[in-house]
């Protein structure tokens, strides 16, 4: 008995150094240091509209838009029930749904072999909400931007040049494009 | 050579070097040694005072374990009630409602034991309230009591003979005082400047470029993450973990995170060596768990930057490894190295889909769980490594024809005893349980489609994702191969129960053992000790853990994942 209200005591006692505690301090650094407002999610404008979020993947079918990877998050790219597809390497079924994504991949590119498909844009994420592709993912996609937007391919890949992250420090992991950044940018040259 | 590989080599290779001045500093904070953070002595005496203890008491084994399970009784109670009744508490702006009795209970025990296995999601089955008075709360004092264990294993040895090995609370505390909660703040201060979010707004509802509307959950996530990592909890803030593109937005984020799975239950081994001044043994301990670490690395980096072999024969370009479940920033070598860091402690925290990960890949992160030594939780996986190094002990005793003995103190049945009944525990309640849930599965087909039908995926990789809930639940490690529908009557009752089995007999055994030695005539070494500080005894301890831990599972691979590694 001694020994519960000690454990009730204690568990008091930490409630307060780290609940609410640790917490403050937290919260205070964010208020100043966070990239989002309000230690809340960062997010991007357009237009002087906010348009999303900066780290967080959304949905883009549109000719005139880059794309972004396939997505299990609820109805696809759904912030609030991320997800993967958890498929098994071997499962038939999701195999074959791979499949059908290179073919609609080729229908919308049909300047792509099917060697030039990445296996990425094919592939579904693993919180649904991936906000990148790879630079050779933007690149296979630049003809078909440019024709729907009556731009040039140059243009169109300058700006893609432009949206690419490298590596950080320029060694480690792998460059990427934030598909929203991307778009955005494109948005604001052709406005 | 690529940038993902060099990003896994920089990661070890920082890993290892900071392991040991972290090693060294908390050796010294157990033993009471000045250190730099004795400016939070006013806020413990504080801890003290409110809670009515006096740390300076010293318990003996017995008195020892009790305060222990009865706190942790306490703790399941609490987060039972405030799990149930959240949605009557505040700070719950997304209007969330309260958890049904199975999956409290699961959530609550999970989060008691260290092991944070999630049924739910938390974006929409918790409150910002039971996400920081229960599941932030239990990841600090579970990692604590783990390591107030450790502590009190330490103490015992490093008497000649003695009754008492410490104070509980006195541990407890300082153990989240003076390592967990500066810890916390350093990488909490990263992640919120790498943009994971700390606020207390509701959803973040966004009009997107091309129209739709999209909500977002934010809170207070880089809050919880750091000490989600520091603690091997591995609870995500939201359902998909660490591969959420907020809880882990960045490269430098990830590395962060993934460092801090390992860093303590690595310190923690040197810290043995370094607090009994016998270095030589907590490194060669460590050198052994390194190298089973390294192995798992190398097999999972190879597996996951290859690629899936069904896919390449689609003939599409698959320069990046085997994308399915993985995100780009974080890469699949990312992914591969966190697999391996989060199996080999029991964290389960994960930044990539280990459902879709490689057969080959899929077998490592299980093995890992299943031997449950490399490294382990905080605290209780050197303690699990101790358990093989009193059977090896043991062994070597009889082969070679010495009284079997441990730092000065005789191993004799009694302790062999204990030692065999928790090693021989793991693999019993994983195989158990994985051939009940396949004996359902055969023979009781109404009972588990009126479950949902459990498995996501056919065939050998159905049992894979059976195996490695079961696995991941025994070592309190709480990865799954998510496909699993688990937030069920079944998965929901059978993990709880292994759950407790499998944390708390390892914990009261182990305890048992390093009291009971203590309590013996110190006998100082002579020239006929066996030396368990060598080379020789290194190898000769992971034999004993292949052959007793890692070999009993091989028919349940042979049937799973290599079987289907075989048909790729």
């Amino acid at each position: 008995m001694k020994n519960l209200l000690k454990s009730f005591r204690i568990t008091i006692a930490f409630c307060v150094l780290l609940s609410v505690g640790y917490i403050l301090v937290l919260w205070i650094f964010a208020q100043v240091f966070a990239p989002g407002k309000g230690g809340n999610v960062e997010t991007l404008t357009l237009d002087g509209k906010v348009v999303g979020a900066a780290n967080v993947g959304q949905t883009f079918t549109d000719a005139t838009h880059f794309w972004g990877r396939p997505s299990m998050a609820g109805d696809g790219y759904d912030g609030t029930s991320s997800a993967g597809s958890n498929k098994g390497a071997t499962n038939e079924e999701y195999l074959a749904e791979v499949e059908t994504r290179v073919d609609s991949f080729l229908a919308a590119h049909p300047y792509l072999s099917r060697e030039e498909v990445p296996a990425e844009m094919v592939t579904a994420s693993a919180s649904g909400l991936d906000p990148h592709i790879t630079p050779e993912s933007a690149y296979v996609q630049v003809k078909r931007v440019a024709d729907a937007r009556h731009m040039s391919e140059d243009d169109v890949r300058a700006i893609v040049d432009e949206c690419v992250e490298q590596p950080l420090l320029g060694i480690l992991g792998t460059a990427k494009v934030n598909v929203l950044k991307l778009n955005i940018a494109l948005e604001e040259v052709q406005k | 050579m690529n940038t993902e590989i060099i990003g896994i080599i920089v990661q070890v290779v920082l890993l290892v070097i900071l392991s040991f001045p972290l090693g060294k500093y908390i050796a010294k904070v157990y033993k009471g040694e000045k250190v730099w953070s004795d400016f939070m002595r006013p806020v413990e005496k504080l801890i003290f005072r409110v809670s009515g203890i006096n740390p300076e008491k010293e318990m003996d084994w017995k008195q020892f374990l009790k305060s222990l399970l009865i706190l942790n009784l306490f703790w399941f109670v609490w987060g039972m009630v405030l799990l149930v009744i959240q949605g009557y508490l505040p700070l719950n702006p997304d209007g969330n409602i309260g958890q049904t009795a199975h999956q409290a209970f699961n959530t609550c025990i999970s989060f008691m034991v260290n092991c944070n296995e999630q049924h739910y999601s938390g974006e929409t089955n918790l409150t910002y309230f039971t996400q920081l008075f229960v599941i932030m709360l239990f990841q600090f004092v579970t990692a604590a009591t783990g390591m107030a264990a450790m502590a009190g294993m330490m103490k015992a040895f490093s008497r000649k003979t003695t009754k008492t090995i410490g104070n509980f609370w006195h541990y407890l505390v300082i153990s989240v005082t003076r390592i967990l909660l500066p810890l916390s703040l350093v990488v909490g201060f990263i992640l919120i400047t790498q943009g994971v979010p700390m606020g207390f707004d509701g959803k973040m509802e966004v009009t997107t470029v091309e129209g739709v509307e999209q909500a977002i959950s934010q809170g207070p996530a880089a809050a919880i993450v750091p000490i989600k990592q520091l603690g091997t909890n591995g609870g995500g803030y939201y359902g998909v973990n660490s591969s959420h593109p907020l809880e882990n937005p960045t490269y430098l984020s990830n590395m962060v995170e993934c460092m801090s799975i390992l860093i303590i239950p690595m310190a923690m081994v040197l810290a043995f060596g370094f607090y009994l001044r016998r270095r030589k043994l907590g490194i060669s301990m460590y050198c052994v768990m390194l190298f089973a670490y390294l192995l798992g690395i190398g097999i999972n980096s190879y597996q996951e930057l290859g690629g899936n072999p069904r896919i390449d024969e689609m003939n599409i370009a698959q320069d990046h490894g085997a994308m399915e479940g993985k995100e780009i920033r974080l890469d699949a070598g990312g992914t591969a190295l966190w697999s391996v860091t989060t199996t080999v402690t029991s964290n389960g925290s994960v930044n990539g889909m280990h459902d879709s990960i490689m057969p080959l890949s899929g077998m490592i992160a299980m093995l890992n769980m299943q031997t449950n030594t490399w490294f382990g939780g905080i605290g209780v996986g050197w303690m699990n490594y101790f358990t093989f190094v009193i059977i090896a002990v043991f062994i070597s005793g009889l082969m070679v024809g010495r009284t079997p003995e441990f730092l000065g103190h005789k191993v004799e049945a009694k302790e062999m005893k204990i030692a065999s009944i928790v090693a021989l525990l793991h693999p019993f309640v994983i195989l158990v349980g994985t051939a009940l849930a396949a004996y359902l599965f055969v023979h009781a087909p109404e009972f588990v489609a009126s479950e949902g039908g459990w498995l996501n995926n056919p065939g050998y990789h159905g049992l894979s994702e059976m195996l490695y809930e079961i696995s991941s639940c025994a070592a309190n490690n709480g990865s799954g191969f998510e496909g699993l529908g688990d937030n069920t009557w079944f998965w929901n009752v059978t993990c709880g129960f292994v759950l407790i089995l499998s944390r708390f007999i390892p914990i009261i055994g182990q305890v048992a053992i390093a009291g009971i030695m203590a309590q013996k005539k110190y006998i100082p070494e002579t020239n006929g000790t066996l030396k368990t500080d060598t080379a020789t005894f290194g190898v000769m301890t992971f034999a004993v853990i292949v052959i007793v831990a890692a070999l009993a599972f091989f028919p349940a691979h042979a049937l799973s994942t290599l079987a289907e590694h075989f048909i790729l």
